[in-house]
């Protein structure tokens, strides 16, 4: 047992993963030599050499191409997007192949590769570096769609998601990377090595996907969110005092609806939270199956908190970012209804 | 400063359209025999003129002639010209069946056998082909069962797709045939990447990948491009030019210069081009350039030079964009008559063996088809479950697609 930060947890879960299993790649643009800009791949080219974990062209289409056609040969290839808004290249590839190729071939063929990409605001990334397009993943049948919010997570679930036999998309919050990021940028941030979810066993374990966890019980709303999300709201519970229940999605496809109907039974209100622009996001999809599900139990209409239907700017990422101050005027809200 | 007129935009146009005289002079073409054939471990920057030449076999008298000949025995010859007219009755067939109303959807082959037939005996067992939608002979020529095409193209309760995919949208791990995407040119980039996975295993098998003139386009293709000249993959690239994507003429993808092949030698990728028509040319390059990959040389790109006599496919009229003649103005012929008659002149076939050849084919082809029909047609018999929608998204069925399955009454 150590005390990992997220990236040093990402890298372990892929160390773990290429040593446990050769089939298991790791490629994609300066992840190689120099280790990826954010460092999540460093020291595993020296350790397992040039051909299992290499630079790539930048080529996004090209990376998620090949790793396809890798994956149908038997390789389980785990391969870095720099920077989630960049896939868009690559979209074509995810949607109409890697996850239709199960079951257009029957089975014959398999797409078993994992997509990691840092994602989410709050490193003055302007609107090339700061997207979180779950999204456009979740409505894409045939994809699993996963954004951890800790390091303990992040291994357990990476594992996970590469020895799984279908295509995985791994959503990495970079603002989490170092350090439990709450929304208060003005503060100083508490690092992983002072946060228990910084605790990361060294071997191997796995966290099942498609299950939620609860981050704080409470009785009086049910806050639903995912990656640095999950973070904004327990500072939000804390800064208002209200009994808020905190759900970490973890896995956003396939979703745990038990979880969420469970909770939203009991406390009978429901805030939804994320990062990402609001119209068409995946707090609607949340809601949706809230309303279809718990309509009985609510005593209040369901409240989002999102990004803004802009691009993520640049010197207001602060105005953009759902903060807790936010997230905690809709807790309030819905405890007045 | 320039005195200069107005700018002006350059769209490119065939030489003519219909109702004008098929002009094919701008294609030009080698003498059979006079193209080298270099040593597989040449470099590809000593080969360049292959990028713009075309490697012919067989002559106007129907011998095999130059260095390029001789691939082949007699018996393999059969085979191909067998396999050949195999796929052109299957086609014949599935056409039919498709204007009978039995499945919604075909494309033929017709004018482009010898492509796929030939190129499939340059592959060994366990190599694996990216296929696009006109390469039905890599599994026809692997003796793939017939009847299940059809019980494919016709989404019957024997579909081994169960009703999924689009008819001719093969797939056959077994036959070395990956899954059809209909999405053009995405397969390009998969086939270098599996060819990557097979030599970072150090094994012996190789990929080929397959697209059309028109989808050259496609950003994949250069993905695809760069990929396999990068990390020197044991990969073949294969271009299909059939001169026409739908309606458009090849032109427009390629620009006013050079050839698809040349598009290759900015990669270092050695380029060849090959007369499509002629099975034993198709088949001595695609030998040589699997040879390549298997040496660990790296990939070859092959431009495959022939004419789609056959509409795009059954939702397409080819007379309203070219000249109804142009098939028969094609200057490399036929690619069943060309190594029928090469046969006949070596003397181990005849006009007669050839008739009763393809009433016997026809038969096998009419068979297969009231084997596949009495599991179903699109519209009559047998169809998959409707449970079957459901099944295969993924490895394990997810909550909420039991939950829909339950909802749809299965
Ligand atoms: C990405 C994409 N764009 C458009 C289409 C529609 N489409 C299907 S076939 C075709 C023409 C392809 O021509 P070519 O690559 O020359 O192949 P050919 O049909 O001549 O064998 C087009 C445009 C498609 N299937 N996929």
């Amino acid at each position: 047992m150590a005390r990992m930060t997220m990236i040093e947890a990402v890298r372990s879960a892929m160390d773990v993963s290429m040593a446990r299993d050769d089939n298991v790649v790791v490629f994609g643009e300066d992840v190689g030599y120099f280790g990826g800009v954010f460092r999540c791949t460093q020291g595993l080219q020296a350790k397992f050499g040039r051909t299992r974990c290499f630079d790539t062209p930048i080529s996004e289409s090209g990376i998620v191409g090949t790793a396809i056609g890798m994956a149908a040969y038997g390789l389980k290839p785990c391969v870095e997007i720099q920077f989630a808004d960049y896939m868009y290249p690559a979209y074509d590839q995810l949607t109409q192949e890697a996850a239709r190729i199960r079951y257009r071939s029957n089975g014959d063929f398999t797409c078993p590769i994992v997509v990691r990409m840092p994602t989410g605001g709050g490193i003055f990334g302007g609107q090339t570096h700061s997207q979180s397009p779950e999204a456009l993943f979740t409505h894409v049948c045939g994809l699993k769609v996963i954004v951890p919010s800790n390091p303990y997570d992040a291994k357990g679930l990476l594992i996970a998601a590469i020895e799984d036999p279908d295509p995985v998309m791994f959503l990495e919050p970079k603002r989490l990377y170092n350090g439990p990021f709450d929304g208060h940028h003005e503060r100083p941030v508490t690092p992983w090595s002072k946060h228990d979810l910084g605790e990361v066993p060294d071997g191997h374990y796995t966290i099942p996907i498609g299950k939620a966890e609860v981050r704080r019980e409470g009785s009086a709303v049910t806050v639903i969110a995912y990656g640095t999300m999950v973070h904004v709201a327990l500072a939000a519970a804390e800064d208002t005092g209200i009994d808020a229940e905190v759900i970490d999605l973890r896995s956003l496809l396939p979703l745990d609806l038990d979880t969420i109907v469970r909770s939203v039974a009991k406390t009978g209100r429901c805030v939804v939270v994320h990062e990402a622009t609001l119209t068409s996001g995946f707090g609607a999809e949340v809601v949706s199956l809230v309303q279809e599900h718990c309509f009985y139990h609510l005593e209040a209409p369901v409240v989002r908190v999102a990004g803004w239907d802009t691009p993520y700017p640049h010197a207001q990422e602060w105005d953009y970012f759902p903060g807790p101050g936010r997230v905690g005027r809709a807790l309030a809200e819905v405890m007045e209804a | 400063m320039v005195d200069s007129a107005h700018l002006s935009l350059h769209v490119p146009e065939p030489a003519v359209r219909p109702g004008g005289q098929p002009d094919f002079s701008n294609v030009k073409i080698a003498k059979a025999g006079s193209v080298p054939r270099p040593e597989v471990d040449v470099a590809s920057e000593d080969i360049r003129d292959l990028a713009y030449s075309i490697i012919r076999v067989l002559n106007r008298d129907g011998e095999a002639v130059g260095p390029w000949a001789g691939s082949l025995n007699d018996e393999e010859l059969l085979t191909g010209l067998r396999n050949m007219m195999k796929l052109r009755a299957f086609d014949a067939r599935m056409l039919m069946a498709q204007r009978q109303g039995k499945t919604s959807f075909y494309m033929q082959h017709l004018g482009e056998e010898a492509v796929s037939c030939a190129f499939r005996k340059a592959l060994a067992k366990g190599d694996m082909n990216f296929p696009t939608y006109r390469q039905a002979g890599l599994l026809i020529a692997d003796d793939y069962p017939m009847v299940e095409m059809m019980n494919q193209i016709y989404s019957n309760e024997s579909d081994p797709l169960h009703g999924r995919q689009l008819p001719i949208m093969y797939s056959s791990k077994e036959h070395g045939f990956f899954t059809i995407s209909g999405n053009l040119a995405t397969q390009y980039v998969q086939a270098v990447g599996w060819a990557m996975a097979s030599a970072i295993k150090n094994d012996s098998r190789i990929a080929a990948a397959w697209i059309g003139d028109g989808s050259t386009a496609e950003s994949d293709f250069h993905s695809a491009l760069v990929f396999a000249s990068t990390y020197k993959a044991p990969v073949i690239l294969n271009i299909v030019n059939n001169q026409w994507a739908i309606s458009t003429f090849q032109g427009i993808a390629r620009g006013g210069s050079g050839t698809f092949a040349a598009r290759g030698l900015g990669f270092g990728i050695p380029a060849l081009r090959v007369d499509g028509n002629d099975y034993l040319a198709v088949h001595a390059v695609a030998r040589w350039a699997a040879e390549r990959a298997r040496r660990n040389l790296g990939p070859t790109l092959i431009e495959h030079v022939t004419y789609r006599v056959g509409a795009h496919s059954t939702s397409d009229d080819p007379s309203a964009y070219r000249p109804k003649t142009e098939s028969e103005a094609w200057p490399l012929g036929d690619p069943v008559l060309r190594l029928k008659k090469h046969l006949i002149v070596k003397g181990v076939w005849s006009e007669e063996r050839h008739v009763q050849a393809e009433a016997e084919i026809m038969d096998e082809v009419i068979e297969a088809q009231r084997q596949a029909e009495a599991h179903g047609t699109l519209h009559a018999g047998g169809r998959p479950s409707v449970r079957d929608i459901f099944e295969g998204v993924y490895a394990e069925m997810p909550a909420h697609i039991r939950r829909q399955r339950q909802k749809a009454g299965y």
